[in-house]
């Protein structure tokens, strides 16, 4: 039952071959048998999903519901959840209960969506290997020796191991591309605005973006069907008609324009990587495509400038975790400075801190300009950029990592080397746009991501450029083998 | 040291010192944070009602819970507009918010969300009218939106400090003067004017005690032919128009005392002890703090355009200036009674009510301002919960004019008017209160007084002239107070000279 994608049970739920209930028993039971091995859940919620599940058998045997009623689905522990623990992976939010859902959640929820639970990830989503979680390190499927990605590597190592059949991430800098790319998924982090905020706890909120981590572009664009659209509690949400993300996933791709950055194609790249690439635009050529070269040449700068900007709001976000009104406080605290320094000292974790120091290092009077501001200067350049380049293509197409999935504890004491994990993803977190990493091929057995990049605004086409390489491909439907029984 | 070497001493330093004869000068700008009388908060949509029960006025944004995000009021952005409009500042195309960082208890999120690069209100200006009569232009150099912070309660917790967020988030605007005042008395008369213009507005209810209204004063002093200004101390918290003026004159004698002994002064912020009556060090320009101000990620830029600020024009009301200067032509009132009248919005509008239904402007200034206002003061009510409204004022004043009754008889009906729902023509007749104006009835009443004082009438023809009085006062009183005062002395006069 688990090596169905969310589209075909979907098909099969409303063809009343199975039932919600079996359903979710099944995957709360490879979470039960698997998960012990993967740690990528914080929180497994049986009774709230088994009641959903019947809720939506009631609305499936009556004909009713959305194709997502009665879908077990996963959400980051990132994203507020009613009544339910959302901790951020933090000690900080450790007993937080959210008093609300976040837009996502609920408009989910409405859909008919049953919730397996919440899944694990980098403490505030500052990471790229999900080793920064006070729930500790989530292993990769396809190598437990190995990192799942992240900061959404709970959610990508569940899909893959299908411990759910697709589930929510983030994205700031990579954090849904990366382990989707890491662990053989479809990520797709939406244009900046194009899913609501409200509710998903933020880390830097000029990037900050949800997306589906899914097993197909299909059922990413069934997903997006639910999650996209304006919401008037996000002041930064876009209101901006949502197509049907499925009508146009069979398109015909002749004559699309595809342009490759010569930056992401440098003599430094992996030459296994690069000919993995490669052999996938020569698909895409069959398809009717057409490739040609384009230059980004800020992007050499977006990894200081990601950390300035994304680390400047951080430590600005984060600044509310006081001890004060929720969340972890340090016993017996002598005064308000030693709350303030033991309940934020002890609550969170190295990496977290170590981005409060930089942020508000950068912000400080006298740095600020060289700093800051600059970045945001050069954060403007990037994206004229962009739009220089897709006045002459359509679609950007490169690697979505350097590497396959590095090995646990590789990186975890070299900031700057996991930092260029996300080297390819980053600038396009920075200029807002589209981008989506679906399954290349692999190397040594473990699987290589690669990334479309689009124009604010055209995740359909971007869904439908990986569906119809999905469907002469199958290397996303290929499963981790300890996982797959 | 004797007091007189003490002085002597002191005359050698001053001499000493680079000689200036010239006076000192004070120069002080001013920042009113305003309170905006939105119904929800700038950025959430919990009330901002004051006085509820503790954090039941909070909600989730106000509490800056994990994941939420502002939404800026609407409303706060016309009441800034309309505040802009009215001392024709230029209002900007585009404006931003800014993040403020700093860490306090009752600062739920960890930062106050402002304006700090591109206020919503750029440079104006607004007149005032110096004790002289002369007008002052002072200049404005931005009026910026803000949210409030909650509040620290010290009292009631042993050893802790409770938190209150109700007022967390509330609008505030804040308007920035130019150093253009240069006494702490035009420093008042400058912020009674701000706060008459802002209810005027109806952009706040402009109270002082409850904190809507309240002020930092940056002080300097400098010699008269200096151009350059003196180091500044910023006077943080003052809300109360006196407290204002004596923390101001203590801070300029403060400084111009340290210049004379040869001190300087420090550049900081100090706090004003209202029962010392005294100015302190509340932190120096070190303690400083770095608030790290960026453009807040979470909102976009509020982008204002010529047709919103059109449509908003016409909606202003006539402002307080402009009012006082009609006021004055119109009614053909003094400075001093059109000022009385249009410091306060509601007053204007009910001397107005009053003199619409035909009553005289004079007649209607002098019961507003007199009987009115006591018996409101004496039973602490404001003008809006005044038992009289303007026209049942107007009826009683209707009756003085038309010689019904007299002003005295007046001030009893009035009482009646206030603690009755009859109309001043039900009072009068009932109680049979009209004027006597029969020649022949006041002839009697006169008549009687003479017969019953023989002694004092003597005395009078006798050449005791000021008697003449005591005999109207007898009159008067054999009348209850309605013989017309005019026709009694007339008469009177007549009878006692023939």
């Amino acid at each position: 039952m688990h090596n169905y994608t969310l589209t075909e049970l979907s098909a099969s739920l409303r063809a009343k071959k199975i039932s919600s209930t079996e359903l979710t028993q099944h995957f709360l039971a490879r979470i039960e048998k698997y998960d012990k091995t993967l740690n990528s859940f914080i929180t497994v919620t049986p009774t709230i999903a088994l009641e959903q599940a019947k809720q939506a058998d009631l609305h499936l045997q009556k004909g009713n519901g959305s194709p997502l009623m009665g879908i077990p689905f996963a959400h980051k522990d990132i994203f507020c959840t009613l009544g339910i623990k959302t901790s951020c992976a933090s000690k900080m939010l450790d007993n937080f209960i959210a008093p609300y859902d976040a837009t996502l959640v609920s408009w989910l929820n409405q859909a008919g969506i049953v919730l397996l639970g919440k899944t694990n990830m980098d403490e505030f989503a500052m990471g790229s290997s999900n080793e920064n979680s006070f729930y500790g390190a989530v292993k990769n499927p396809w190598d437990i020796s190995r990192v799942p990605g992240g900061s959404s590597g709970g959610s990508s190592a569940a899909v893959a191991a299908r411990l759910t059949p697709a589930a929510s991430g983030t994205d700031t800098g990579g954090s849904i591309r990366q382990p989707a790319a890491l662990c053989n998924l479809t990520g797709l982090k939406p244009t900046y605005g194009r899913i609501s905020r409200y509710g998903l706890i933020a880390f830097a909120s000029s990037l900050d973006q949800a997306g589906p981590l899914t097993q197909t572009a299909e059922d990413a664009a069934l997903l997006m069907n639910s999650m996209a659209g304006f919401d008037e509690k996000d002041s930064t949400s876009i209101e901006q008609p949502v197509p049907n993300y499925l009508l146009t996933l069979n398109d015909s791709l002749k004559g699309l324009k595809i342009g490759l950055p010569k930056e992401y194609f440098s003599q430094d790249l992996d030459p296994k990587v690069s000919t993995t690439i490669q052999a996938a635009i020569k698909l895409y050529e069959q398809l009717g495509a057409k490739i040609s070269r384009v230059s980004l040449p800020n992007c050499q700068l977006v990894i200081p400038l990601y950390y300035i900007i994304a680390s400047a709001e951080c430590a600005s976000n984060l600044a509310r975790y006081d001890g004060v009104r929720y969340g972890y406080r340090c016993n017996n605290p002598v005064d308000l400075n030693d709350l303030y320094e033991r309940t934020r000292g002890e609550g969170f974790g190295h990496e977290t801190k170590r981005r409060l120091l930089m942020g508000t290092y950068v912000l400080s009077a006298g740095y600020c300009d060289a700093y800051y501001t600059k970045a945001q200067k050069i954060r403007a350049l990037l994206i004229e950029e962009f739009k220089a380049a897709f006045k002459e293509v359509d679609i950007l197409l490169g690697p979505t990592t350097p590497t396959t999935a590095f090995k646990l504890g590789e990186k975890i004491n070299d900031p700057v080397s996991m930092y260029l994990s996300d080297i390819y993803t980053i600038a396009i977190s920075l200029a807002g746009l589209p981008a989506i990493s679906i399954p290349a091929g692999f190397i040594n057995g473990l699987p290589l991501g690669m990334q479309l990049i689009g124009r604010p605004f055209t995740e359909a086409k971007l869904l439908n450029a990986a569906h119809r390489y999905q469907q002469v491909t199958d290397w996303h439907k290929k499963i981790p083998e300890n996982f797959n029984l | 040291m004797t007091s007189a070497a003490h002085k002597q001493s002191k005359q050698n330093k001053l001499e000493s010192y680079p000689k200036s004869t010239d006076a000192w000068e004070s120069v002080i700008g001013l920042e009113v944070h305003v309170q905006l009388s939105t119904q929800s908060k700038l950025f959430s949509g919990a009330a901002t009602a004051y006085g509820a029960e503790p954090n039941t006025q909070a909600c989730a944004i106000d509490l800056a819970l994990p994941g939420v995000l502002p939404v800026l009021n609407a409303e706060a952005v016309n009441m800034a507009i309309r505040f802009g409009l009215s001392i024709q500042a230029d209002i900007p195309h585009y404006s931003t918010f800014a993040r403020k960082n700093y860490f306090y208890p009752d600062l739920p999120k960890g930062y106050q969300i402002s304006q700090h690069e591109n206020p919503i209100i750029g440079r104006g200006q607004l007149t005032i009218i110096l004790e002289n009569g002369e007008e002052k232009i002072i200049s404005i150099t931005r009026a910026h939106l803000e949210e409030d912070a909650g509040k620290s309660l010290h009292e009631g917790f042993e050893n802790r400090t409770g938190i209150d967020l109700n007022r967390a988030g509330t609008p505030l605007l804040e308007i920035v003067s130019e150093p253009d005042l240069a006494s702490p008395k035009e420093a008042v008369i400058y912020l009674k004017t701000l706060h008459t213009l802002v209810r005027y507005l109806d952009i706040s209810d402009g109270n002082l005690q409850e904190g809507s209204f309240r002020c930092d004063a940056n002080v300097s002093v400098r010699r008269s032919h200096q151009k350059k200004l003196g180091t500044r101390v910023e006077i943080k918290n003052l809300n109360s128009f006196r407290f204002i003026e004596k923390a101001i004159q203590y801070e300029i004698d403060r400084q111009i005392a340290i210049l004379e002994k040869g001190g300087d002064i420090e550049q900081e912020t100090r706090l004003y002890d209202t029962d010392k009556q005294e100015t302190r060090s509340m932190r120096s320009k070190e303690d400083a703090k770095d608030y790290r101000y960026f453009t807040d990620p979470d909102l976009c830029p509020v982008v204002i355009n010529t047709d919103y600020i059109e449509k908003i024009y016409p909606t202003l009301p006539e402002l307080p200036q402009k009012k006082l200067v009609r006021f004055q032509k119109e009614y053909q009132l003094s400075a001093y009674d059109a000022g009385l009248l249009t410091a306060v919005r509601e007053l204007a509008d009910y001397f107005e009510a009053v003199v619409k239904e035909k009553v005289s402007a004079k007649l209607a200034v002098n019961w507003i301002m007199g009987e009115l206002t006591a018996a409101l003061n004496k039973a602490n009510l404001s003008l809006i919960e005044s038992p009289i409204n303007a026209q049942r004022l107007a009826g009683l004043l209707q009756r003085i004019e038309d010689n019904t009754i007299s002003s005295t008889i007046a001030k009893e009906v009035f009482e009646e008017l206030w603690v009755s729902n009859q109309t001043s023509d039900e009072i009068i007749q009932e109680k049979n209160l009209q004027q006597i104006t029969d020649q022949a009835a006041i002839s009697k009443i006169i008549d009687e007084v003479l017969i019953k004082y023989p002694q004092q009438l003597t005395e009078y023809r006798a050449g005791k002239d000021k008697l003449f009085s005591f005999f109207v006062g007898q009159a008067m009183k054999a009348s209850g107070g309605k013989v017309n005062p005019q026709q009694l002395n007339k008469l009177l006069k007549e009878k006692l000279n023939s």
